[in-house]
Formats: C-alpha cells, sequence, structure tokens
C-alpha cells in the first residue's frame, strides 16, 4: 500500500512539467529570499494564484520550491552584502560577513549552502517519520480538542509574535472576525454584511492573506521615497566560486551543531508563529554556548554560518508536520500552503495522510527534491541571485503590485477580490505602523472556520461547556495556552531575575502530567511521571540556598 | 490627561467593537441548528472588547510617551504628513484608480498603465523609458501567461474590447 503511493506520487512529481515548475519555483524563492525587504511568505502568497489551476500534487510541489528556495536565497546576500535577505538569514550575516571580508566569500556560500541543504533533508527525514505519527494522535482528538488546539495555536503566535501580547491576541481576534463576514458556513446567514452584496459574499481569504502579507509589505518598504529609489545593494562579489568540497570537510567535522541546529529548527517550525526568524537566532546562540571558542563567534565562526542556516531550513518541515498532521499551520507559509489545499477542496486533518496519501507522499517527495533542486540552482547561479539585489525596490514594488493584481483576480475571476486586496493592504500597513504583529491574524483568517465548526460541532455532541476544559486533551491545549500567554512576562521577568520566574517551568510540567495521567496507555503516564519527576528536581533546585 | 497613540488606537477599537456588538443583534437566528449563527462572532467580539480594555488601560498607565514600536512622526504640518506619507499615498490612489477603471481599459491596459504610473510616482520622471518597457513587459508577460497557459479569462474593458 505505502509502495502504491509513494510510486503514484513519484509518477506526478516526476513528470517534466512538474520538475521544470520546481525549477521555477525554486529559482523564484532563491530570487525573493535574497531580496531584502522581499519575504519568503510574500514570494509563497505571491505563488498561489499561479497554482490554482494546477492539479493538486504539481501546485504544491511549485509552493514548496519556493519555500525551499526562499529559506535557502537570504544567505547569500546576507554572506555576500551583509543585508539578511530574509529576517531567517540575520545571524548567518553575524560570521557569514566577516568570514566573507577576511577573504573566504568561497567557504562561507559553501557553508551556507551545504548547511541548508542538511537542514532541509533532516527535517524532509522527520517530516515523514513524525507527521504520520502526530496523525495518529490526532485522531484521537475531538471537537472540543481541536477548539482548543486552534486557541492554543492563536496564543502562542499571539505571545512569539510581537512584543505586546495584548497587541497580538488583538490581531488574532481581528484575525477570527474577518473569517466571519460573509454568509455563516453551516446555514448560510448573513453576518456583518451591512447590507453589501460585497461583504455577504465574505473575503475571500487568499486575497485577504496577499493584502495583509503582500502589499503592506511592500508599502513598507517604499515608505521612504530615498531609500525607495536606491539599489537594494551595491556590494557584494559576483565572481566567487563556491569551495564545495572545503565546506563538506568543515560540515562532517562539525555535525554535533548540524543535527543540534536542524532540532532547533524542526521544533521551532513545529510551534505554531515560530519561525525561521526565531530558529535562526536561538541556534546561533545555542551554537555559541556549546562552542569551545565563543569568542571567535561574530569573527568569521564556521558553527556561526553552519547553525543558522540549519535551523532555518528545518524549520518548515517542523511547520509542515502539524498542518499534514493536524490541519494547523506552524507558520505563515504553512498557513499559506494550507490555503493551496483549501482551493483544491482538500482539508488537511488527522485523516489527511490516510485520505489523501498520493498527496501527502507528492510532498514528502517535493520537499526531499526541492532540496536537492535548490543545491543545484544556489551553485549554479549565484550570479544572477546577487546581481538581483542591485535592482531598486520602487521596481520591484510597483511590478509585484501590478502582478498581484492579475494573480489575485485569478482566484475566483472576480473584481471583488481586489478590492480586498485593497482594503486588507491598508489594514496591514496600519497594522504594522501601529506595531501590531500580522502573523496571528492571518492564522486567526486561517484557522477561524475550523475554530466555529468545531465549535458547532463540539455543541451538538454535548452542550456541557466544561468538556472545553476537561477533556484531557482539551486540558493539555488549554494549560499550554495559559502559560505560553504568560511566557513573555515570564521572559522579562527572568531576565531581571525575579525569584517567581524560577518556579514557572516546574509549575507547567506538573500542570501538564495532569492531563498526560488522564490519558490512556502506559507511554503517556510515563511521560507525565517523568515531567513530575523533572518539576521536582528543578523546584529543589529552585528552593535551593543560592551559594554567595 | 495626553492619550498616546496606543490609547487613540484602543478608542477606536472599542468603538468598533460596539459597532460589531450591535451589528451581530442583526444577525438572523435561525430555528434550526445547534449554534446561533450570532454565537460565534459575538464570542470574539467580546474577546477582543475584554483585550482592547486590557490595552487601553496598559496603555494609559504608560503615559503620554509614545510606545517604543511607534514609527518616526512626520515633520512640518501637513506639508510634512503628505511629504512623509508620500509613496504609501501614491500606491494606494494609483491602486484604487486602477481597480476603478479595470471595468472600462481591462486589466492588460489599466494594469500596464498603473505600473507605468506607480514606477514613475515613486521613481521619478528620469526612467521615464524603463518605466514603460517594465510595465509592458511584467504586464504583459503575466496577462499572456494567465490567458493562454493557464487559460483564465481576465477581465476586458468595456472601451477597449482587450
Amino acid at each position: 500500500m505505502v509502495w502504491d503511493n509513494l510510486t503514484l506520487a513519484l509518477a506526478a512529481i516526476g513528470q517534466w512539467d512538474t520538475i521544470l515548475l520546481m525549477c521555477v519555483g525554486v529559482a523564484a524563492g532563491l530570487l525573493a529570499g535574497s531580496i531584502p525587504g522581499f519575504t519568503i511568505a510574500m514570494a509563497v502568497v505571491l505563488t498561489l494564484p499561479f497554482t490554482f489551476s494546477m492539479p493538486p500534487e504539481q501546485g504544491l510541489a511549485t509552493m514548496i520550491s519556493v519555500l525551499v528556495g526562499g529559506l535557502s536565497g537570504g544567505l547569500m546576500s546576507g554572506i555576500l552584502t551583509g543585508i539578511p535577505g530574509t529576517p531567517s538569514s540575520v545571524a548567518t550575516t553575524f560570521d557569514g560577513f566577516p568570514m566573507a571580508r577576511r577573504g573566504e566569500p568561497g567557504l562561507a556560500l559553501g557553508l551556507g549552502v551545504w548547511s541548508s541543504f542538511c537542514g532541509g533533508m533532516i527535517s524532509a527525514v522527520l517530516l515523514v517519520l513524525f507527521a504520520p505519527q502526530l496523525a495518529r494522535i490526532g485522531l484521537e482528538f475531538q471537537p472540543w480538542d481541536f477548539f482548543m488546539l486552534v486557541i492554543f495555536a492563536l496564543t502562542v503566535t499571539a505571545s512569539l509574535a510581537g512584543e505586546n501580547l495584548i497587541k497580538g491576541l488583538i490581531a488574532g481576534a481581528l484575525g477570527l472576525l474577518v473569517r466571519t463576514v460573509g454568509e455563516d458556513d453551516a446555514v448560510g446567514v448573513g453576518r456583518f454584511d451591512f447590507g453589501s452584496d460585497y461583504l455577504l459574499s465574505g473575503f475571500d481569504f487568499i486575497a485577504v492573506l496577499i493584502g495583509l502579507f503582500a502589499f503592506s509589505q511592500l508599502l513598507a518598504d517604499v515608505r521612504d521615497p530615498v531609500k525607495a529609489r536606491q539599489a537594494l545593494t551595491d556590494q557584494g562579489d559576483v565572481r566567487i566560486r563556491i569551495e564545495h568540497g572545503r565546506a563538506i570537510r568543515e560540515l562532517m567535522k562539525r555535525w554535533t551543531t548540524v543535527v543540534r541546529s536542524a532540532l532547533i529548527g524542526m521544533f521551532t517550525g513545529i510551534l505554531p508563529g515560530a519561525g525561521g526568524s526565531i530558529a535562526n537566532i536561538l541556534a546561533y546562540d545555542q551554537a555559541k554556548k556549546a562552542s569551545k571558542e565563543p569568542e571567535t563567534f561574530g569573527k568569521g565562526n564556521p558553527e556561526g554560518i553552519i547553525a543558522p542556516e540549519t535551523s532555518n531550513n528545518a524549520v518548515e518541515g517542523g511547520a509542515l508536520t502539524p498542518l499534514m498532521a493536524l490541519g494547523i499551520p506552524g507558520d505563515v507559509t504553512a498557513a499559506i500552503m494550507l490555503g493551496a489545499l483549501l482551493i483544491h477542496d482538500i482539508v488537511p486533518g488527522p485523516t489527511f495522510i490516510s485520505d489523501e496519501p498520493v498527496l501527502a507522499y507528492s510532498i514528502f517527495i517535493a520537499f526531499f527534491c526541492a532540496n536537492f533542486i535548490m543545491l543545484g540552482m544556489q551553485s549554479g547561479m549565484l550570479r544572477v541571485f546577487v546581481l538581483v539585489t542591485r535592482i531598486r525596490m520602487y521596481m520591484l514594488a510597483g511590478v509585484i503590485l501590478g502582478l498581484a493584481t492579475i494573480g489575485v483576480f485569478a482566484l475566483n475571476n472576480s473584481a471583488d477580490d481586489l478590492w480586498t486586496l485593497f482594503w486588507f493592504g491598508l489594514l496591514g500597513f496600519a497594522m504594522r505602523q501601529l506595531g501590531f504583529p500580522l502573523a496571528p491574524m492571518i492564522l486567526g483568517v486561517v484557522l477561524g472556520n475550523i475554530a466555529e465548526l468545531n465549535l458547532s460541532r463540539a455543541l451538538a455532541i454535548d452542550t456541557d461547556l466544561t468538556l472545553f476544559v476537561t477533556r484531557p486533551w482539551a486540558m493539555f491545549f488549554t494549560i499550554v495556552a495559559l502559560f505560553s500567554a504568560v511566557f513573555p512576562w515570564y521572559q522579562s521577568r527572568a531576565a531581571e531575575g525575579a525569584r517567581w520566574t524560577r518556579f514557572y517551568v516546574p509549575l507547567m510540567l506538573i500542570c501538564v502530567s495532569l492531563p498526560l495521567f488522564l490519558m490512556e496507555g502506559w507511554f503517556r503516564t510515563a511521560l507525565a511521571g517523568a515531567a513530575l519527576a523533572i518539576a521536582a528536581f528543578l523546584l529543589w533546585r529552585a528552593t535551593r540556598p543560592q551559594a554567595a | 490627561m495626553t492619550l498616546n497613540r496606543d490609547s487613540i488606537v484602543a478608542i477606536c477599537l472599542l468603538v468598533i467593537c460596539g459597532g460589531l456588538a450591535m451589528a451581530s443583534l442583526d444577525i438572523r437566528e435561525p430555528d434550526y441548528g445547534q449554534l446561533s449563527p450570532a454565537t460565534w462572532p459575538r464570542i470574539i467580539v467580546g474577546v477582543m472588547t475584554v483585550l482592547t480594555v486590557i490595552f487601553l488601560v496598559q496603555s494609559l498607565r504608560a503615559g503620554p510617551n509614545e510606545p517604543p514600536d511607534a514609527p518616526r512622526e512626520p515633520i512640518g504640518g501637513i506639508a510634512g504628513f503628505f511629504g512623509y506619507w508620500r509613496n504609501v499615498l501614491w500606491c494606494f490612489v494609483l491602486f484604487g484608480a486602477y481597480l476603478l477603471a479595470i471595468p472600462y481599459a481591462g486589466i492588460l491596459l489599466g494594469g500596464t498603465a498603473f505600473v507605468f504610473a506607480l514606477l514613475t510616482a515613486l521613481g521619478g520622471t528620469r526612467n521615464v523609458l524603463l518605466h514603460v518597457v517594465i510595465a509592458a513587459v511584467t504586464v504583459g508577460g503575466m496577462w499572456t501567461i494567465f490567458t493562454f497557459a493557464l487559460k483564465v479569462i481576465l477581465p476586458r474593458g468595456e472601451w477597449t474590447g482587450f
């Protein structure tokens, strides 16, 4: 059965037109990633309209290629010019740029390219291994659990996305609210339409995403008239050759950093709202802490390139895992992938892998293939990617706005979607200017219907509201959501040395062990026992008198 | 009392929440279905109102100082405001005009004109010829891909016929 599905998926991905589209996708992603100010999510969301007329396997393979390319594209401008192409490559510049300046740009690029490849491959393997297992757990979820899972996803995203948790939560609620406009899915009653046919038909959520993310980003990029007319970068030597052999040898010597960073990336990707921008800094920090020569970080240490580049490429495998297993996207780009699936009337959830095995395997295969294509393209087309960073931002913005219009119209052949793009571009720009993070809002827009559907299903089964907090999984998500809501406060107070922060982690472990004990199976009971043991140890350490 | 930017935003949000709460009363309640169509929007509006009140209190406690994420304020009155936001305003005005023009000029001509106008407005008149070429090639290319390769019928102009 597995082999049959694998063969069918290989046949779908192995067609020449799909491979060609994947190459174009990787190239587009690499270009987008190498342009400072052009985010990966923006590249993926702009690709979406092109894919709607393709078969789902082909469309998703193209989008995954853009994503994989984008994750790797940021390293080139970061290493050669010191300006990261994407936020997920910020830490790469800390050591990549100094290494390039001291005369080893070929090695720096080689380390970046091969680390990206390793990160992508490790996360692809973990995705294949973990997604079906997580989906098996997901089959236990009932509507109460799914509802609380959405609330948990929104809370975590809000707490990680910005400096102000309340602003993040308001943005998340706003996203949920946007999704309620128009006809109710269950009974077809109009909501918040104010007598307008445009509002009654609801907002196409892809147009909302493009407006919120791409349109508003472009406006922010061209706000400064002087910067808008300048070339993005005017530095960087385009006659460099990547030192593959030396880079691979360096990488093999530091395989522990590769594995650790890939795991950090994978874990960060699974967490809703925490993407490559967090993973690369975390991995860099851990590599520095684990290094025997931390003082060389920031001066061109190879591990300073390996860690962030491995982790930021591993993020997407992590973000795709909850999407494929539970239908809950791990980050904004995975949310856009969810949109791509919904366009093809495929609703991801715990039964996705078993109901749509060919498509699921196609995603796995595309993820592997895209990493190989990325490796080849990044090595062969370095010159083009460096040259593209010399484009002026106003030209890029003007062209993208024009092209986005065509793409958005093509979604439903509706001019109304263009107005949605316009209004949400305005809203997204205002939110950016006012310091509201967009990621929770986007997740709210994407997950709004799922939350309402599960709330409705739950109440149809039983009107007892306590089930939302007393069922083991629902309780688990409630507890984690509450602790994640307090996390930013804990983090800032912990830095100041507040005593209560020592009890945060033990308390969380104790609380989490309760639903684990309530679940069936010896493994979860053992896990709960382990959590309690760790909590007891941490409590003992926290209450021990401090050495002077 | 001097209000900072966040306080003003919070008050505006509260007004919106109030308006939406009122609008939720107009949602028809059918006799069938377990969950009324109005319940979920009301829950969200309720949660948002509570969050906004917390946000308002938080911003009032912060005092008149602008929050750390506040953008640099434009200086120089109305002229300064328009100078600061010039490019953003150009984008919105031209994009709005483009959307209004699509039914008459079509997406090919309207899109080309929009991209050219936007490039010239943002980049100045020094590279007009380059702007014409960029607009024609990019919009024309996209139009060709969608029309002939993806078989999407893009809006035709009442005046132009294409």
